[in-house]
């Protein structure tokens, strides 16, 4: 039959089942086939902490949110288009997420006694009119997986596994995704399971096969291909991102990159992929707990690497001590916390950023260290060489705030010319540094330099710079100990001296205001870090498009921060902080530059809606302006729906 | 660079010396401050008096400390050194032993940040065999706190944390390092010099973790805790010497003869001191401290008091050969280095990897 096909800008597919279904995997290998042709796109995975929690309960439910488009994006949306439920717990668990007209497309497989009261349900909402205000599709996508895949032989169970593929070749024939690269994914992938390989490949094409024949689906919809700048793309994760800025950070200072780190979600991938990565060098320490993580890398740091620690929230709590070691020793080490919801244990697996003022002031003592944080999935590349550059140049450990939305969220990524990449000056001692009353020549390991304040980096192998350091105060210059009260508070001052001289080499605030109709930037600033980025960027762009005048900073650098911000942000009248936290930059910024900021703050585990922030944005701008929105506030603009 | 030439494997990497050095060129300029008659002065003089005898280029000598009075050893020491923070010693010197094969590193630790705070970090160290030397000053007391007991303090001791008595039972750190299968286990005394250097020498010696107990007197908190070591006329009852390929005999008759031996139980497999007699003398345990099997040597060393000291095995309990984390970690790492380029084009290759696309 002919179908009839649609143009769409731009899609929000949510891919939800049990956590054993495959539905990561499922999203992933989707945005694959979106990214290769060439959409922007933004992902959301969300699953369980558990690894297999009881079957069809809604705590097993996992999902995978993919938002591809014509144009440019910032979001994985906040309200899915297409739901793809394999379960009664999936439908249940992600109903509420849906708006009016949104299409549903169930695996009506399970939908039966036991199975639904698992999820809640005391009926079937299949056979009642609940659902009416969707587009539902009841398809029992296991029953006709199991039927294509019954030539190989599988146990039912087996079979009925491969549905997730059988889901993905539908979809993938609705929105007209290449199907070779999952073609190829999958040979690889069971390349040495021959009847799970086919059976699987069987299944994704049964799927498209069964859209394009199906009257149940009489349209196919089409998303062009972003316009973006030339060059070569890949789709990539946060966490890769930032294991890739790690690996290049060591290349870029000839330094040998040295992890130790211990499991934790959401940061254990980057230990894993760094553990792939030993031909550029890279020495991995899967150590006994999170304190001997940092320990090893800082003893590395002192023997000449890159040390780094990768951990989470908690993890940072147990490090805290040898991070104020650190700070003493004043050796380079690069602190990773990708954080997610707390206090304690807390969310494991959802995201947040609440680590702010742990990596600000979470140390005994006046321990200040450089704060860098990523904005987007992408960034973490670049904010990771920043780190390492802050760490190297100012001998200091620096904390690196990703999170998960950012960790596991995935967007296209314009590969670098490595050639472009910055350099970074190890500058090690080698030779004395100071010459004595007596006219012998000495070696001063905190003699420093007088433009960042570093002390020299000399390693254990340079002869002639033996010396000594340690957690104890250390005498100016000499290194040696000492509990001379006005030496200590010189060298207290001297450390904070220090890390605020990182600012020197930190680029002015980038605002983003464009000039009015009247010829008048906005009064109104609304400014971020990290991972808001996404949903603060989306959210400015509808107040925007309403008629609204509105300015959009966001800070890489959390400590120091840029030498212009303070004047920043006195240039308007009101300032909008949102966070996934209680107000932890707000607290910075009023401490430091006494401007009363507005906070806007969620702590769901999710990353920021951006229609709920347009609305507290715009109502900002009308209580400081008096103007209204030119357009209805529901109209739906770009990302905001 | 020169090499040690084997057989001192546990050197092998470091630079020798270019020109002979003494005791005074590892002595820093510091003033050691520890409290007058700490055994710490002995083990220092003795320590640096052992370092010109590795012929080893100083500059290559890390010393790495936690928190306590012996951490105070690397200040003293004109060498590279990092006196760190409580009880992670080990686990900063396996990251620098890991990533530097031209180092040779001591750690200095004490009975409250090894097997207190530490404890966690030392049984992994050594049962990762890294190339590293602890040294475990044991003065069974926590000394710069002032006086609380410690884990290995014996049960029921009053101290100014438990006037009613301690109620924990203490580590035995040579058991408990036997227990994590240490390849290289010793235990020597603060006050003999000549055993210490010998055991530091063989130490030095091994490729792996080595851990040496030394029994340290303080004189302020603890005095006189090893005198049945060290006093004339009970040291041959308490020390029960361990040398490798000998039967394990102490005591003295007068005549310098030993008295006393240790023998198997034929039902249980138990380890008993028994009086020697010609009909014991074959019964007699020889000593193999290279036994794969460190089943004997943790029964040697359950041979030590648990309470206040009377008798402890002295000497090397345990000396396998195995290899080490920190020369399987370097050599995954050069495997996978073979046949890399330039590393900027191999960086160029990683990050295009996978599925790309482009846009023209």
């Amino acid at each position: 039959m002919t179908k009839q096909v649609k143009q769409l800008d731009r899609v929000i597919i949510r891919f939800a089942g049990d956590s054993g279904d495959g539905m990561q995997l499922t999203g992933d290998r989707f945005t694959q086939q979106s990214a290769t042709f060439g959409n922007d796109l933004s992902t959301l995975p969300n699953f369980p902490a558990e690894i297999r929690a009881p079957a069809g309960t809604l705590p097993g439910v996992s999902s995978f949110q993919v938002h591809f488009a014509d144009h440019d994006i910032l979001t994985p949306g906040d309200s899915p288009d297409v739901l793809v439920a394999m379960n009664p717990a999936a439908l249940k668990a992600n109903l509420q997420d849906l708006k009016k007209g949104a299409t549903i497309i169930v695996d009506s497989h399970d939908f039966s006694g036991r199975n639904l009261s698992k999820a809640g349900y005391d009926h079937d909402p299949l056979e009642t009119d609940e659902l009416d205000e969707f587009a539902v599709h009841s398809v029992d996508l296991t029953s006709m997986t199991v039927e294509a895949v019954k030539e190989f032989g599988l146990s039912r169970k087996d079979a009925g596994r491969a549905k997730n593929m059988f889901a993905l070749g539908l979809l993938s024939w609705m929105y007209g995704r290449p199907v070779d690269p999952t073609i190829a994914f999958l040979e690889r992938r069971f390349a040495k399971v021959p009847d799970i390989r086919d059976a699987n490949v069987t299944a994704f094409k049964a799927g498209w096969n069964f859209g394009e024949t199906t009257e149940a689906f009489v349209v196919q919809y089409e998303v062009k291909p972003a316009p973006m700048p030339t060059g070569r793309y890949r789709n990539i994760t946060g966490n890769l991102a930032l294991a890739y800025g790690l690996v290049a950070s060591s290349v870029q200072s000839g330094l040998p990159l040295f992890l130790g780190s211990y499991p934790i979600t959401p940061a254990s991938d980057v230990l894993h992929e760094l553990s792939r990565h030993k031909r550029f060098g890279v020495t991995t320490f899967q150590a006994e707990d999170e304190i001997a993580g940092i320990g090893a890398a800082l003893g590395a740091a002192f023997a000449g690497s890159l040390g780094v620690t990768t951990t989470s929230g908690p993890g940072v709590a147990l490090k805290s001590e040898t991070i104020g070691l650190g700070v003493m020793l004043e050796l380079p080490l690069v602190v990773v916390d990708i954080q997610r919801g707390g206090p304690s244990t807390g969310l494991p697996t959802k995201t947040e950023q609440a680590d702010l003022l742990q990596a600000m002031f979470g140390r005994n003592g006046e321990a200040p260290v450089p704060i860098v944080a990523p904005r987007s999935p992408a960034d973490c590349f670049d904010a990771a060489l920043e780190a390492a550059r802050i760490a190297v140049t100012y001998r200091t450990p620096v904390m690196l705030l990703s999170d998960g939305y950012l960790a596991n969220g995935s967007e296209p990524w314009q590969i670098p010319d490595v050639e472009q990449l910055p350099r970074i000056a190890p500058g090690f001692a080698t030779e004395p540094n100071h010459t004595g009353e007596d006219g012998e020549s000495a070696f001063w390991p905190y003699l420093r330099d007088e433009e960042t304040l570093a002390r020299p980096w000399a390693v254990p192998g340079t002869k002639g710079l033996e010396h000594r350091i340690g957690g104890l105060e250390k005498n100016d210059g000499t290194g040696n100990i000492s509990y001379d009260p006005a030496n200590h508070d010189f060298m207290v001052r001297t450390r904070a001296a220090k890390v605020e001289r990182v600012a020197e080499t930190i680029p002015p605030t980038e605002v983003d205001d464009p000039v009015g109709p009247d010829g008048q930037g906005a009064r109104v600033l609304v400014l971020g870090w990290g991972s808001t980025y996404g949903p603060i960027g989306a959210a400015v762009r509808h107040v925007r498009n309403t008629g609204l005048k509105v300015a959009q900073a966001h800070l890489r650098h959390l400590n120091p921060f840029p030498k212009d911000l303070g004047e920043v942000l006195k240039r308007y009248d009101a300032v909008l902080v949102p966070e996934m936290n209680l107000g932890q930059l707000s607290m910075l910024l009023r401490a430091k530059f006494l401007v009363d900021v507005v906070g806007y703050n969620r702590v769901r585990g999710l990353p920021l809606r951006a229609a709920e922030l347009a609305e507290a944005i715009t109502d900002l701008v009308e209580a400081q302006t008096g103007d209204e929105p030119l357009t209805t506030r529901n109209q739906e603009t770009e990302e905001v729906r | 660079m020169s090499q040690v030439d084997l057989p001192n494997p546990g050197l092998r990497g470091v630079p020798v010396t270019e020109e002979p050095l003494t005791r005074k060129d590892f002595a820093s300029d510091q003033e050691v401050r520890w409290c007058p008659g700490c055994g710490d002065y002995a083990i220092l003089a003795a320590f640096q008096g052992f370092l010109p005898s590795l012929n080893i280029a100083r500059e290559n000598v890390v010393m790495i400390s936690g928190i306590g009075c012996a951490a105070r050893f690397p200040y003293y020491l004109d060498t590279y050194g990092m006196h760190s923070i409580h009880g992670r010693a080990p686990a900063i010197a396996t990251g620098l032993a890991t990533s530097r094969s031209d180092l040779s590193v001591w750690v200095i630790t004490g009975d409250g940040d090894s097997l207190s705070i530490g404890g966690n970090h030392l049984i992994h160290a050594l049962r990762r065999n890294v190339n590293l030397k602890i040294l475990l000053f044991n003065n069974r007391i926590y000394g710069l706190t002032k006086g609380q007991y410690s884990p290995t303090s014996e049960p029921g001791k009053v101290t100014k944390s438990s006037p009613m008595g301690s109620l924990d039972n203490p580590f035995n750190p040579v058991s408990l390092a036997l227990g994590a299968e240490g390849t290289f286990v010793a235990r020597t005394i603060d006050s003999d010099r000549k055993h210490l250097t010998s055991v530091l020498s063989a130490a030095a010696a091994h490729r792996g973790t080595a851990l040496v107990e030394i029994y340290q007197n303080c004189p302020i908190f603890n005095d006189g805790a090893f005198d049945a070591f060290k006093t004339p006329d009970t040291r041959d009852e308490a020390v029960i010497p361990l040398v490798h390929g000998e039967p394990v005999r102490f005591g003295n008759d007068g005549d310098g003869h030993p008295t006393k031996g240790v023998v198997r139980d034929r039902a249980t497999g138990r380890l008993e001191v028994v009086d020697l007699t010609e009909a014991s003398e074959g019964d007699l345990v020889v000593h193999d401290a290279h036994d794969e099997d460190p089943a004997t040597a943790f029964a040697l060393s359950r041979l030590t008091d648990a309470g206040v000291l009377h008798r402890a095995p002295i000497g090397i309990f345990r000396s396998v050969s195995h290899p080490t984390y920190d020369d399987l970690a370097r050599e995954q790492v050069e495997t996978a280095r073979q046949g890399t380029e330039d590393p900027t084009e191999a960086l160029a290759g990683l990050l295009s990897a996978g599925d790309t696309w482009t846009v023209a």
